[in-house]
């Protein structure tokens, strides 16, 4: 996952579709995000490569909609209902997923386990 | 009742000493084989010891006091102040100057006008380029005529005991200078009665150039070159150890003698002698105390040198040990002495505003009734005067400054503060304070006649280290140079990019 500028950035991502639980007058999903282009990415405990202003999951609360849906904590997010996540500011990533009119996020994660699956996979091959 | 607490703790005192080892008061004496008291006289007649000697011998105590008081010295010293002086020298500066400055002004001026007397027939006829010169010539001659009125007509603001350097160096120069041009002129020109007028007024305007450029180093060897700070003079008065320190430039020791005293009369304060009599007076009780008997009686004889090493000796070795209560004393006298000043002080200043609410009261009064009839500044001093008069000397007694002032000079200088629109405040700084020497009238200084002492020679430059003395009747200026030291500055450059922080944040936000 590490980010060579003016190259695309290729990953290994899953699909995870989170449907938002109404609490009062609240929609909420169950985790907390952090990063983003406008924070200090050195201070990131999830990243691997300590430069990724990617915006992560920080927690994710028992039995909300993110775990159901099977969010992990340490994720990077990559996409927001096809919004990209990769160079946003943490506002601007909070904003996109609480939309008052959604009621469903994509979202398509990264995390580390996935590669190494893929790779694994490809070696049996 | 602080004094009888006084008494008390000495009698406390007294009392625990007595009851301490003996062996602490004693004091050993290393018996000489000594002369005895009375002279060999008496060995031959007393033979056998006179036991009642605690009664019968007188002994002479060291300390008599002179009975020549302050003023007389003061009187004998004016004396020989008043007697004139070696002045031939200065008048004698003076001609000197004043004959060369002339000698120099008039010899370009000859040079023109000698062909037009000598040969005026052979003269070629002067151009218009040679015409232009006459009028450089005037304006040269002109300006430096100012220039040295400006530099060397100024009236002299100390006598020195030796001659100046750097003007003798000056005026020798000059002379040689002008010399050389006179005999040019009169070897090749007067002689072979040169007929090219142009080329002597050349010649001529070139003296007057070389003169403004003698000027010139004249300017940068006598005033700027001591102008740039170089040396830091240390000045100690010897009889009270008031110290101030002054920044000079390079220059000769009689030279910065001369500034040192033109500061002392505005930064030190002024002199008062009443001031040290009390530190005197204990200084001669602390050995006064003590008195060496030799208790042995008729012994070997000795050198008389011996026995007054050893009495001294003894003295100091007793002195060092006697419970020296001294410290004690001085404590207390200072209390008291300051609490006394602070209360003449409080009236002081009490009973001077009172008096100048008075004037003030008077001055609206006098206003309001006729506007045109108001009081003479010297009246309204002489009307309040008697009102303040006797806290003001009883002020003055305390801090002992009673002679600096007469009471003629403080009515003036209460009609001074009333003419001016002073406040009592005003008007009581000069008597609260020790003012500089400056400040009171010239039978005060006790500091007029001057002589330096020093090791090395008075034209000499100043050196680091360089001690020398500035000695009055009364006391003494001791003066140490010290260098100032070369300062190497460096720079470091911020780069101001490096000021611009990044408040660096990492929220986690809960969606």
């Amino acid at each position: 996952m590490s980010f060579i500028p003016g190259h695309p950035v290729t990953a290994v991502v899953q699909r995870i579709e989170i449907h938002k639980l109404r609490d009062g007058d609240n929609l909420i999903l169950g985790f907390s995000i952090g990063g983003g282009i406008d924070q200090d990415p050195s201070q990131n405990p999830f990243s691997e490569d300590k430069t990724d202003k990617g915006i992560y999951v920080t927690r994710v609360s028992k039995g909300g909609p993110a775990e159901v849906a099977g969010l992990r904590m340490g994720d990077k997010i990559m996409q927001v209902n096809g919004w990209d996540m990769t160079m946003v500011t943490h506002d601007q990533a909070r904003k996109k997923l609480t939309k008052k009119n959604e009621d469903v996020v994509r979202l398509l994660v990264t995390r580390k386990s996935l590669e190494n699956a893929v790779r694994q996979s490809m070696m049996q091959h | 009742t602080w004094r009888k607490r006084r008494e008390r703790s000495r009698d406390r005192h007294k009392s625990r000493s007595k009851e301490s080892s003996r062996s602490e008061k004693s004091v050993t004496i290393n018996a000489p084989p000594a002369e005895p008291l009375l002279g060999d006289q008496s060995v031959r007649g007393e033979e056998v010891q006179d036991d009642n000697w605690g009664e019968t011998t007188t002994a002479v105590t060291g300390t008599s006091e002179h009975s020549l008081s302050q003023e007389d010295i003061v009187r004998i010293s004016k004396d020989l102040d008043d007697s004139v002086g070696l002045d031939c020298k200065r008048y004698l500066n003076v001609a000197l100057s004043v004959i060369l400055g002339l000698v120099v002004f008039l010899t370009p001026l000859a040079f023109l006008i000698l062909p037009h007397l000598l040969w005026p027939d052979r003269l070629r006829a002067c151009g218009t380029a040679c015409e232009g010169l006459f009028i450089s010539v005037a304006f040269k001659l002109l300006i430096l005529l100012l220039a040295v009125w400006a530099l060397f007509f100024r009236p002299p603001r100390a006598g020195l005991p030796r001659i100046f350097v750097f003007r003798a160096l000056l005026a020798t120069l000059v002379l040689l200078f002008v010399l050389s041009y006179w005999l040019f002129y009169g070897v090749r020109i007067l002689d072979s009665q040169d007929e090219d007028y142009q080329g002597i007024v050349q010649y001529a305007v070139s003296l007057v150039d070389a003169l403004l450029f003698i000027h010139y180093l004249a300017i940068v060897l006598l005033e700027l070159r001591q102008l740039q700070p170089f040396f830091s003079l240390c000045v100690t008065r010897s009889t009270d150890g008031a110290t101030q320190h002054y920044n000079l430039g390079q220059l000769s020791i009689q030279r910065a003698a001369v500034v040192i005293l033109e500061n002392y009369y505005k930064d030190f304060p002024v002199h008062n002698p009443a001031l040290l009599t009390a530190s005197k007076s204990r200084a001669a009780k602390h050995l006064a105390g003590l008195k060496v008997y030799n208790v042995d009686g008729p012994g070997e004889n000795n050198a008389a040198a011996g026995i007054a090493q050893s009495q001294s000796r003894a003295m100091i070795a007793a002195a060092a040990r006697r419970r020296d209560s001294s410290h004690n004393e001085l404590y207390y006298e200072e209390a008291e002495h300051e609490r006394r000043v602070r209360k003449r002080r409080a009236r002081l200043v009490v009973a001077v505003e009172e008096a100048f609410t008075h004037i003030r009261r008077m001055q609206e009064e006098e206003q309001k009734k006729a506007p045109g009839d108001v009081m003479d500044p010297r009246e309204a001093a002489q009307a309040i005067f008697p009102s303040m008069a006797r806290a003001l000397q009883k002020y003055l007694r305390t801090t002992r400054q009673q002679h600096l002032h007469s009471m003629e000079s403080i009515q003036q200088h209460l009609a001074f503060s009333i003419t001016n629109n002073m406040t009592p405040k005003a008007f009581l700084e000069s008597y609260l304070t020790t003012g500089p020497t400056l400040q009171y009238g010239k039978d005060r200084w006790l500091a007029r006649q001057w002589t330096l002492i020093s090791e090395a020679s008075v034209t000499s430059g100043l050196k680091d280290g360089t001690v020398f003395l500035l000695k009055c009747i009364d006391f003494s200026l001791v003066v140490t140079t010290k260098k100032i030291p070369y300062i190497q500055l460096a720079e470091e450059f911020i780069d101001p990019k490096s000021h611009k922080f990044m408040l660096r944040l990492q929220s986690e936000t809960s969606v």
